[in-house]
């Protein structure tokens, strides 16, 4: 049983998960897990990639057929019937599905229309939220036509049109420029504190971190751990990281480094860094000796704030670097996670 | 949720993006003009013959028309993973369905029309029984437009969804009676003539227009309709099997 901490209301859960499971063939991909989204709470959902995450979402928004288990949202029983509270949700998948030959304008009075808004209160909220993502310039270009992150602000604006009680969104800011993810982060924040419940996925850890009040770990289908951020950053607070800046690639001496220094985790973050995690004292000179004997220059050592970084690798037990690299490529070469 | 709001912006907005581009339009024409020179030219008879061809022709248009731009723009929107928004909206699947294939039975219905519209300068068709006609155009264009949804739940790619219908459409052509009588065709072939929807309609527009038909008409429209609603239920079921996992 993973440890939880109690969702921010308790009026009424605006998602409630019981016993949720699927297989495809012979891959469990979610195995029985439990929890619990208050209303109007930013709650993250993380785990390492093919964890469970989108096919969580999925049967939450009725995109896929639960094999077990309940779901409720805001209370409406959605096991057998996934429709009956999708009027209730808005959905930002993990890729920017609209149609390409609409302009921006048009995409989003079509999202309107298909939750049965009338013309003119779907062409002013259309209007109002071009305006709330930065794309009023661009309303009547063809969205085929837009960049990256654009396609990504338009389409959680179509998520949003509806005014939805509870917005899904499946990784917002994957692949996207900075500029365009600090946008969509705001808005999302803006949501929050105007009562949506939020309910994100993102393998951005400082997104998370950033954002929501409470976090799902699910790893290999099974959720490890449901807390509080405070909680769980504090947790990781006694620990020490490092982060050595070398003058090449680590990942051949990681298995000498694990050997000599058992009681200390490693792990190879972007370009030549590595980092070092330990609960106990860090023994850095010992660990810059162990380089130089070796011939590799530590031409930088930070020490890292325990963030929630420590908190998922520890959990997970997955490298981040890599996770965020195979999946940003797994976006660029179109697949599916 | 008003429910009507969602179908007639799915319609319109599938008639403005893809039944109504020019190359659709210029297809509707294209396609019975090519057919029917195609059967002058086989038979090398003079205009009289048009009445004799028209039931065909007029089949054809239908079943080519809606089929394939079912079967396309139905796989065109899952490939792009906008057919998702659609399962995301909280609207019934039948409605969905129903406003998907919408686009699809109105251009059949169209298309039917232009080879008539075309017969009407050359020949007499002041014989013609045009209710029939029309009962006949309706139900072909909602048994065909329900054939590419079939076909659209079966494959993932867009040139697989033209492949695919062509596997059922030749075929049908061949065997419904339209082009060779079915008492023509050789006997194991026959049980396989009955089992098409085409035949039925082909029957009836065979009987309007030049008063050939081998049923009575009402048989061949409850037939016809009793295909139509198998059809749906089948990709309805399929849908649900395939695209809610």
């Amino acid at each position: 049983m993973p440890s939880t901490s109690e969702p921010r209301s308790h009026a009424e859960a605006a998602v409630e998960v019981r016993g949720l499971a699927k297989r495809f063939g012979e891959v469990e991909a979610v195995a029985g897990i439990d929890f619990e989204v208050g209303e109007g709470e930013f709650f993250g959902f993380l785990g390492p990639n093919g964890a469970g995450k989108t096919t969580t979402i999925n049967m939450l928004t009725g995109l896929a057929r639960p094999d077990q288990g309940v779901i409720r949202i805001a209370g409406i029983d959605c096991s057998r019937n996934p429709k009956a509270a999708q009027h209730l949700m808005g959905v930002v998948p993990d890729e920017s599905n609209l149609w390409p030959e609409l302009d921006g304008f048009e995409n989003l009075c079509f999202c309107g229309a298909l939750y049965g808004m009338a013309r003119r209160s779907r062409e002013k909220r259309a209007r109002e939220l071009l305006e709330t993502v930065g794309l009023a310039d661009a309303a009547r270009r063809r969205f085929g036509g837009y960049s990256k992150g654009m396609k990504r602000r338009l389409t959680i604006a179509a998520g949003i049109i509806h005014l939805p009680r509870i917005l899904f969104l499946d990784e917002p800011t994957t692949g996207i420029d900075v500029a365009s993810a600090r946008h969509i982060r705001r808005v999302i924040a803006d949501l929050n504190a105007g009562g949506t419940t939020i309910f994100l996925t993102t393998h951005y850890i400082e997104e998370a971190e950033r954002l929501c009040g409470r976090i799902a770990f699910i790893v290999e289908g099974r959720l490890v751990r449901v807390d509080s951020l405070a909680n769980l950053v504090r947790d990781v607070q006694d620990r020490r990281v490092v982060q050595l800046a070398l003058g090449r690639d680590p990942a051949e001496m990681l298995g000498p480094l694990r050997q000599t220094f058992p009681g200390i985790e490693f792990e190879p973050v972007t370009g030549d860094a590595l980092r070092a995690h330990t609960a106990h004292t860090l023994p850095l000179a010992p660990l810059i000796r162990f380089f130089e004997e070796r011939g590799v220059d530590v031409t930088e050592a930070n020490v890292i704030r325990p963030s929630l970084e420590e908190v998922f690798v520890c959990i997970t037990g997955v490298a981040l670097d890599r996770m965020r690299k195979e999946k940003e490529q797994s976006k660029r070469d179109g697949g599916v996670t | 949720m008003k429910t009507w709001i969602a179908v007639w912006n799915i319609l319109k907005k599938d008639m403005r993006t893809y039944y109504l581009k020019p190359p659709n339009l210029s297809w509707g024409i294209i396609f019975p003009l090519a057919w029917t020179s195609m059967f002058f030219i086989k038979s090398g008879s003079g205009f009289g013959d048009i009445r004799a061809i028209l039931p065909g022709v007029v089949a054809l248009s239908i079943l080519f028309g809606t089929t394939s731009m079912l079967a396309v723009t139905v796989t065109f929107e899952k490939k792009g993973r906008s057919f998702e928004r659609l399962l995301l909206a909280p609207l019934p699947l039948e409605a969905l369905m129903l406003a998907k294939t919408a686009g699809a039975i109105v251009m059949g219905v169209a298309n039917a029309f232009v080879p008539m519209l075309m017969a009407a300068f050359f020949v007499d068709l002041s014989s013609v029984i045009w209710w029939q006609i029309a009962a006949a155009v309706a139900l072909i264009a909602v048994s065909s437009t329900f054939l590419g949804l079939f076909i659209a739940v079966s494959v993932r790619e867009v040139f697989e969804a033209q492949t695919f219908s062509n596997f059922f459409r030749f075929p049908m052509v061949f065997l419904c009676g339209l082009f060779f009588p079915i008492a023509n065709l050789p006997v194991f072939l026959r049980p396989l003539s009955y089992a098409l929807p085409l035949t039925y309609g082909a029957d009836v527009l065979h009987g309007s227009v030049n008063g050939t038909a081998q049923r009575p008409v009402s048989l061949n429209l409850v037939l016809l309709a009793g295909f139509c609603v198998v059809l749906f239920l089948i990709s309805l079921r399929n849908v649900r099997k395939k695209w809610i996992t």
